[in-house]
């Protein structure tokens, strides 16, 4: 019976708990997924330093350059744009500006929205309506409003976009981390904390935050990709991010008047955006395994196909 | 369930006050209609005109006052764009825009469904595998490159579809088809996950003791009970397709809910965005009614 | 005996899991004929269910494999006949009834659509399986059959539900009826009655009855042959009383030895002072009475036991009285203050005063605390002993002092067994060296060798740091042999209250007879003579 395994009294040297990288490695596609990101990660932060002005730097000559060819270097082998620079080098720089608003929105949105989430969750009825009614107003509210009224007031940058984004997805954070704590808060070894005299705060920090941090972990990678997907369709439709800054959403749209000519313009952008939100969707899936003590065996499991 | 409508509706009354009275004020915020509509070489004296002439010359506050006058008899004003009251534009928009929410959320049902039931039945096994990558680069592809990318492939390409417009059944292909990529991949995890779990039930035990066939031990044991949190998804989805797919829409030249708005936002036709939203409030309120009455005709448990 | 109907033989089955392969069973041989019923005793993790499991074709693999052996039926081996021929069988040859009726019945069909489906799914015309359902739904007992097909099994209580399994395992009136722990969640007086009726209806079926249990009593009182397990091998088989009275495995005579209900029973010191006085508390939820103007005291050292069936409202007397819900009136006085309305400071201290053990230590304890955290938080709350040197000597020996070793202090909850987890448990509340601890059920999630030496632990507390016990459960046997004082409470009342000796031996109220009588004795003996005595009627 299964039984027979929890319940077995184990070994000292298993009271680390299984090695995460072990884990990954078990996964192929996970494990595949985080070294793209990694690669992506690393060009995004010193690509754009070790390219100097390649990516800025127009050719009037080698405009909408065809790719798959060494002829113009490597830089030109995705081709070149309707300006004449390198594809990849932009590629390479629009990746920094878009990781920075994908990361600078869910590390906002989660902090924000797991902190009003805990107080919904834990605290009396009347505050939770009140944020759970908030947080419904922002649900319902235009983004595309959001971004123009930001736009206009406040201008064009990243940090806005940033702020943008990251009112649009508080409520994500919010509506999961409430659940959880409404969830959480009845388990009995919150009620035997409570017995022991343990303080709200204590409880909160202690005994619920833990328990939920794998979840709403798990939901910000998958919320990467959204973000990514979400910053591009604002900077698609022109209200998002402004020229001379560029993201790849920006890259797809600028290729578009060239489809019929120049279809790589549109489409390495575009293909970048699906292999990251890809990679970040398949690394969530792991880590909802990885993270949950009842689901690990999954990726331990195969260690025993030997014995 | 007449009370839970009731209450439902006084939450969503709330949140739609509060929404218009952020709508209103900040869309004022965001620059002068007199600028965009009238032509660069207007005069002052043309703009202060044209101010006076839609109301936009008073104070804020009292601008409001007279909207919400205007909106107890539900006018909703006139759009400044097309020179028509500002519902008749929003509703005309809707009736391109509910076709296809409907036609899009029906194909996602049931293909999410079946296919997410089988991989679930046979979990690891290639179908399984095949139906997970799919549905995960389904819900990592932008829609907005998606339909780039199909233009370049079905229409100029291979010339079998027009690119845009609404004039005959084809039109509706490419947009129907984009828009189903992004709900169906999130949705067929979200079936595959809850009939995953679903199957684990000691239910399920019971009913292969009884010696009931595996179609009907997928199809009517397990489904029934795995379909409460897909409807969940299948709402949030439809919910915003309701909002109008602003991309696929505008891409394909789509006159929808979603082309109107961002069009109205970016020329400052407030009376459109304020009835848009307002219009979209409903559908949407109307929707979650028909989830919850969906739940309760799903699990006799529940009970309003 | 007459001839075997169906034979388990020389049965192996592993399990491949992330800890190693399991070998859930080895070389395990059974049999059962016609009329007779055959009960598999095991603890958990025996593999009690693991041979029913493959006779049903209901274990998965991967992780199961089977190894070895073969289950023979009608001539054919079951091992080795295809999915298509073994769903055929099921249900209609052999049917299998499970221990949660409520998580065993699918909660989105009627109860009656999930009978007929028996038939139907055999190929039979709806209108007579209709038929046949509702005379099983009469016979089982459940009112008003005609109603009941279209009730849901949510509206039915616990004992109902199992009826109403029993019917469906018997719509194609089976050659064989496998019951997995088929009354262990189920309240005493329920369980008697639903042993009752499985007895008469193998009478009238003459269906073989293989019976999986942990329980003695519900064996002693059921079963013709009996075979016991543990560890996934055999140790000891033949008739129930030869089992019972000549138990040759050292196992079996432990497992005999530690079935509660037959120790000496303790007399209360009358002259130790009063701790505890809860006077006419009350607890409603809407209009149901949770709780009625319930009073009683607790003196020092003094082991209270209050028993009643589920419902009956002695988990909400104790969340009541710790605060974990507000009363609706009455009062708590601990050492002469009302807790209830003390402030939070007072409160405070009393938290240190007053501890609490869980009924599942599984749950109680926080999965991502290692021991050594779980056992000093107490110390944290109350800011007691700063120097962690001094806080880690005293964690090993309390450690020490529950029966577990000083190793144990850096691991987690999930690397021990329930029974050791409990123990965990049971230190956590000492390190604040309380004056009562309350216990909600704290060994009723154990096995019965387990329970024995977690009362043993308990007492000895008791006896050496003078703590009181309330000690609230439903199992009368570990009542007897832990308490010295036992209050007796049904649907939110105190029936009865007195010494341990005097409700186990002259009980004054119906209901506390009931209950006594409802009460499984694991001696076969002592179960025949109860029955001829009518004690049931």
């Amino acid at each position: 019976m299964p039984a027979t395994i929890t319940q077995a009294p184990t070994t000292a040297s298993e009271t680390k708990g299984p090695n995460l990288i072990s884990m990954l490695w078990r996964d192929k596609f996970a494990f595949v997924s985080v070294i793209i990101l990694l690669l992506i990660l690393v060009s995004a932060l010193i690509g754009p330093a070790l390219l100097g002005d390649a990516a800025t730097q127009q050719n009037l000559r080698g405009r909408n350059f065809p790719p798959f060819s060494f002829e113009r270097g490597w830089l030109f082998y995705l081709g070149g744009d309707a300006l004449g620079r390198s594809m990849l080098a932009r590629l390479i720089v629009a990746a920094q500006s878009t990781i920075a608003i994908a990361a600078g929105t869910v590390a906002a949105a989660m902090v924000v929205g797991t902190i009003l989430g805990l107080i919904a969750g834990y605290m009396g009825k009347v505050v939770s309506q009140v944020i759970m009614r908030l947080a419904d107003v922002i649900m319902s509210f235009p983004s595309l409003l959001i971004a123009v009224v930001v736009l206009y007031v406040l201008g064009p940058s990243i940090p806005n976009m940033i702020l943008v984004l990251a009112i649009t997805r508080v409520p994500i954070y919010l509506r999961t981390a409430r659940a959880e704590v409404l969830e959480v808060r009845e388990r009995m070894f919150v009620q035997a904390a409570i017995v022991m005299g343990a303080t709200h705060s204590r409880i909160i920090v202690k005994h619920i935050l833990p328990v939920i941090a794998p979840t709403i972990l798990t939901i910000a990678t998958l919320d990467f990709a959204f973000v990514m997907l979400a910053e591009s369709s604002l900077s698609f439709l022109g209200i998002g991010v402004q020229p001379p800054d560029i993201t790849w959403g920006l890259m797809v749209s600028q290729g578009r008047p060239y489809l019929s000519s120049a279809w790589w313009l549109a489409f390495w952008p575009g293909l970048m955006i699906v292999i990251a939100a890809l990679s970040l969707n398949l690394l969530s899936n792991w880590l909802r395994v990885a993270l949950d003590p009842t689901q690990r065996w999954r990726l331990e499991a195969r260690r025993t196909k030997s014995v | 369930m007449i009370k839970l409508i009731g209450q439902r509706a006084i939450a969503s009354i709330f949140s739609l006050l509060v929404l218009m009275v952020l709508v209103f004020f900040l869309s004022r915020l965001t620059g002068d209609p007199a600028v965009l509509f009238l032509p660069i070489d207007a005069t002052e004296q043309m703009k202060e005109e044209f101010r006076r002439l839609h109301g936009l010359d008073r104070p804020v506050l009292e601008q409001f006052w007279f909207y919400l006058q205007d909106l107890a008899y539900l006018d909703f004003g006139e759009s400044l764009r097309k020179a028509r009251p500002a519902l008749e534009v929003v509703l005309e928009a809707y009736a391109w825009t509910l076709p296809l929410a409907l036609i899009t959320m029906a194909l996602v049902m049931v293909a999410a469904i079946v296919l997410g039931s089988l991989a679930a039945f046979k979990t690891g096994g290639f179908f399984d595998r095949l139906v997970s990558i799919i549905s995960l680069i389904g819900a990592s592809a932008p829609d907005f490159w998606i339909a780039i990318v199909a233009i370049v492939i079905f229409s100029i390409g291979l010339g079998w579809l027009p690119t845009s417009g609404v004039g005959t059944p084809v039109h509706w292909i490419l947009p129907v088809a984009v828009l189903f990529i992004r709900p169906f991949g999130l949705v067929v995890q979200v079936v595959r996950g809850s009939m995953l779990a679903a199957l684990q039930a000691p239910y399920v035990k019971t009913a292969r003791a009884k010696g009931v066939k595996n179609l009907p031990l997928i199809f009517v044991h397990t489904l029934r009970n795995g379909m409460l949190p897909v409807i969940t998804v299948m709402g949030d989805q439809a919910a915003a397709l309701l909002n109008g797919a602003v991309i696929v829409e505008t891409i394909f030249g789509f006159p929808g809910i979603g082309k109107l708005m961002i069009d109205s936002i970016l020329q400052r036709d407030f009376n459109v965005v304020l009835a848009a939203i307002m219009v979209t409030a409903l559908a949407i309120f109307i929707m979650n009614v028909l989830i919850d009455i969906a739940y309760g005709l799903l699990d006799p448990r529940i009970r309003y | 005996m007459s001839e075997a109907l169906l034979t388990v033989k020389n049965l192996s089955v592993d399990f491949h899991t992330a800890r190693g392969t399991v070998h859930a069973v080895r070389n395990v041989s059974w049999s059962v004929s016609r009329g007779e019923t055959l009960a598999i005793l095991g603890e958990s993790g025996s593999g009690k269910s693991v041979s029913a499991n493959a006779i049903m074709n209901l274990l998965d693999s991967p992780p199961a494999e089977i190894v070895s052996g073969e289950i023979l039926y009608d001539g054919k081996d079951l091992l080795k006949i295809s999915q298509e021929e073994h769903r055929a069988l099921n249900g209609k040859k052999i049917a299998m009834i499970f221990q949660d009726p409520l998580g065993h019945l699918n909660p989105v069909y009627s109860v009656g659509w999930q009978i007929v489906e028996m038939m139907t799914a055999h190929g039979r015309p709806h209108d007579l399986a209709h038929k046949r359902a509702l005379e099983l739904i009469a016979r089982v007992g459940i009112p008003e059959p005609e109603k009941a097909m279209r009730k849901y099994p949510h509206q039915f209580s616990g004992g109902q539900r199992q009826r109403l399994m029993i019917a469906m395992a018997l719509m194609l009136k089976p050659d064989i009826l496998i019951a997995d722990e088929p009354t262990t969640a189920l309240d005493v007086t329920i369980q008697a009655e639903v042993l009752a009726l499985l007895k008469e209806l193998q009478a009238e079926t003459d269906m073989a009855l293989v019976l999986i249990s942990h329980d003695l009593g519900v064996v002693a009182e059921i079963a013709d042959r009996i075979v016991v397990m543990n560890e996934g091998e055999i140790v000891e088989s033949g008739t129930v009383r030869e089992v019972y009275h000549e138990a040759k495995h050292p196992y079996t005579r432990k497992l005999i030895a530690a079935a509660p209900g037959k120790g000496e029973i303790k007399i209360p010191n009358r002259s130790s002072p009063i701790l505890l006085s809860v006077e006419k508390l009350s607890k409603s939820y809407h209009s149901f009475h949770a709780l009625r103007d319930a009073s009683f005291t607790v003196a020092r050292a003094q082991s209270l036991a209050i028993v009643g069936e589920s419902g009956s409202g002695k988990s909400t007397l104790a969340r009541t009285l710790l605060r974990l819900e507000t009363a609706d009136s009455g009062h708590v006085y601990w050492k002469g203050k009302d807790l209830l309305t003390m402030s939070a400071r007072e409160l405070l201290g009393v938290r240190r005063e007053i501890q609490m053990v869980f009924q599942d230590p599984t749950q109680s304890l926080n999965p991502r605390m290692s021991v050594y955290e779980l056992i000093a938080e107490g110390w944290d709350i109350h800011k007691l002993m700063p120097a962690r040197q001094e806080r880690r000597a005293r964690v090993i020996e309390l450690l020490e002092q529950v029966g577990l070793i000083a190793e144990h202090i850096d691991r987690y909850p999930h690397q021990f067994s329930g029974g050791q987890r409990q123990r965990i448990a049971i230190a956590r509340a000492l390190a604040l060296e309380p004056e009562l601890i309350i216990c909600d059920e704290a060994v009723s999630a154990l096995d019965v060798s387990i329970q024995a030496q977690v009362i043993a632990l308990l007492d000895s507390l008791r006896q050496r740091l003078g703590i009181s016990f309330i000690f609230i459960a439903h199992d009368l046997g570990v009542v007897r042999d832990f308490a010295d004082t036992v209050i007796v409470m049904k649907a939110g009342e105190i029936v009865e209250m007195g010494p341990t000796a005097q409700i186990f031996e002259a009980p004054r109220e119906p209901y506390t007879k009931k209950l006594l009588a409802s009460n499984l004795d694991p001696d076969p003996d002592v179960q025949a003579k109860r029955r001829a005595m009518g004690i049931y009627a």
